[in-house]
């Protein structure tokens, strides 16, 4: 029934078979199911030592769950492109933003004062003296 | 826009339950050419209406998903530059309880998509109970991510220096005073005037708390510029201090370990705040619903309501790896 329920967008004279897409049972139990077998798999990995790989796995995982969850459960294969192109175009600039800020990170970190801030350092050495201490610059 | 119609057709509505309020609004009363009552009249016709409403609701979740982009960033750049910090302190964190917080927002957004059909097809018992437990969901979810705030605090596993306090409270009594005279020097006033304060805090603790002071690294403030780190101190501290350090105790702890927890509650908190926010939504779904007031033909609220408490789903999805699966 859910497929019929699909609202014909070209044409004005349809609202009687209602609006937007009923999405079935079907698509909507396996999204979830699909879920928590995803947030299984990404638990046990996280286990596993994959050295550099760790982070790429789990983030395509977290990825893969997302689109399913766009999809399905916040309908956008039904919808018009348009809204998920929204969705798609605000990651991308809050990708590049990552990117961007990333560089310049990378610009400034070798004026980065090594070990930890003055203050913290000061703590520790007051109530920890056996915790880790590293080499502490002050400016000047 | 979606800002822009909800009120008039809420107006609508709220003719309809209350006839005699007819005459007071002609503006949307006088169409009269078969409208359908949720009809706001400024649109061509309820998919027009529709679709206005879900394009206004996908320019929100963008601007969601920007301002959450902002700290993703800022975990990226302090992941980058520390990932020994954050392979370390993800350990302190459960990942128990943060996996079921994830299969509960599962959970609760299954239950949101489930209202959203039953508002399309008008089955108000179901849809009000789907809403009922949408809600339980994000009751369940800030009870347990309470329980695991609360551990933290409880261990001092916070942001800025509030990490670095012993977890004992008679330990940690002791270093206030301390503490107070050790004001960060590259910010602070004039060095003089902190060995000043920190020699005469120190010589009144002697006054009036002698045993107390004696024992206590308060002692340490008196020496030159307010720093602590004498040769004296450190053994006493280091006799007296081991039990109680927590984390503080540990050798093997990385540099700013503190900025781990500083993003972990910045994301996680901010997120909390959507949840608590979509709570509101759902309690306001749930009083509409059982007004009577979704069917087929008019179910936008539940729709973007739904989508809110998805894109609070999606954040997680992506927070519970960042944080709870760090190897």
């Amino acid at each position: 029934m859910s497929q019929e329920a699909t609202v014909n967008h070209e044409s004005e004279e349809h609202e009687e078979h209602g609006l937007g897409h009923i999405v079935g049972y079907g698509p909507l139990f396996g999204t979830a199911f699909a879920l928590i077998v995803l947030t299984i798999l990404t638990v046990g990995v996280h286990a596993v030592d994959a050295g550099e790989l760790n982070i790429p796995i789990a983030l395509s995982i977290a990825g893969f769950k997302a689109t399913l969850v766009c999809l399905y459960f916040m309908h956008l294969r039904w919808d018009r492109p348009f809204n998920g192109l929204m969705l798609v175009g605000s990651i991308v600039f809050a990708v590049l933003l990552m990117v961007f800020v990333l560089m310049d990170s990378g610009q400034y970190s070798p004026q980065i004062i090594e070990g930890n801030p003055a203050g913290v350092q000061l703590k520790l050495d007051d109530v920890a003296p056996g915790a880790p201490i590293t080499a502490y610059k002050q400016l000047d | 826009m979606g800002r822009f119609k909800n009120p008039g057709a809420k107006r609508m509505t709220s003719i309809q339950a209350n006839p005699s309020d007819q005459a007071d609004d002609h503006d949307h009363d006088d169409h009269g050419h078969g409208h359908d009552p949720h009809l706001a009249h400024h649109f061509e016709s309820m998919e027009q209406q529709f679709d206005s409403g879900k394009l206004g609701m996908w320019l929100f979740l963008a601007t969601e998903v920007l301002f959450f982009g902002g700290l993703f960033a800022l975990y990226v750049v302090l992941r980058a530059r520390s990932p020994e910090v954050f392979s370390y302190a993800s350990h302190f964190l459960d990942t128990t309880m943060g996996g079921l917080n994830t299969c509960v927002l599962i959970a609760s957004s299954l239950t949101m998509a489930l209202a959203v059909r039953y508002a399309q097809e008008g089955r108000k018992v179901l849809l009000v109970v789907m809403l009922w437990l949408t809600m339980g969901g994000a009751v369940g979810f800030l009870v347990i991510k309470a329980f695991e705030y609360n551990h933290k605090f409880h261990e001092n596993l916070v942001w800025g220096t509030g990490f670095y306090d012993p977890t004992d409270k008679a330990e940690s009594d002791l270093v206030q005073v301390a503490e107070a005279t050790l004001v960060d020097p590259i910010f602070s006033a004039p060095q003089e005037a902190n060995a000043e304060a920190a020699r005469s805090e120190a010589l009144s603790n002697l006054v009036n708390r002698p045993e107390e002071a004696a024992s206590s690294v308060s002692t340490a403030a008196i020496g030159p510029a307010g720093l602590a780190n004498t040769l004296a101190a450190e053994q006493e501290a280091i006799e007296t201090k081991d039990s109680a350090m927590g984390h503080l105790a540990d050798p093997e702890m990385p540099v700013n370990t503190h900025l781990f927890f500083a993003i972990y509650f910045c994301m996680t908190g901010l997120h909390g705040i959507h949840v608590v926010i979509g709570m509101g939504v759902i309690g306001w779904l749930i009083w509409r619903a059982q007004r009577g007031e979704f069917g087929p033909k008019y179910f936008t609220p539940v729709d973007l309501g739904g989508l809110y408490w998805h894109i609070v789903d999606l954040i997680w999805i992506f927070l519970f790896p960042l944080f709870y699966l760090i190897h």
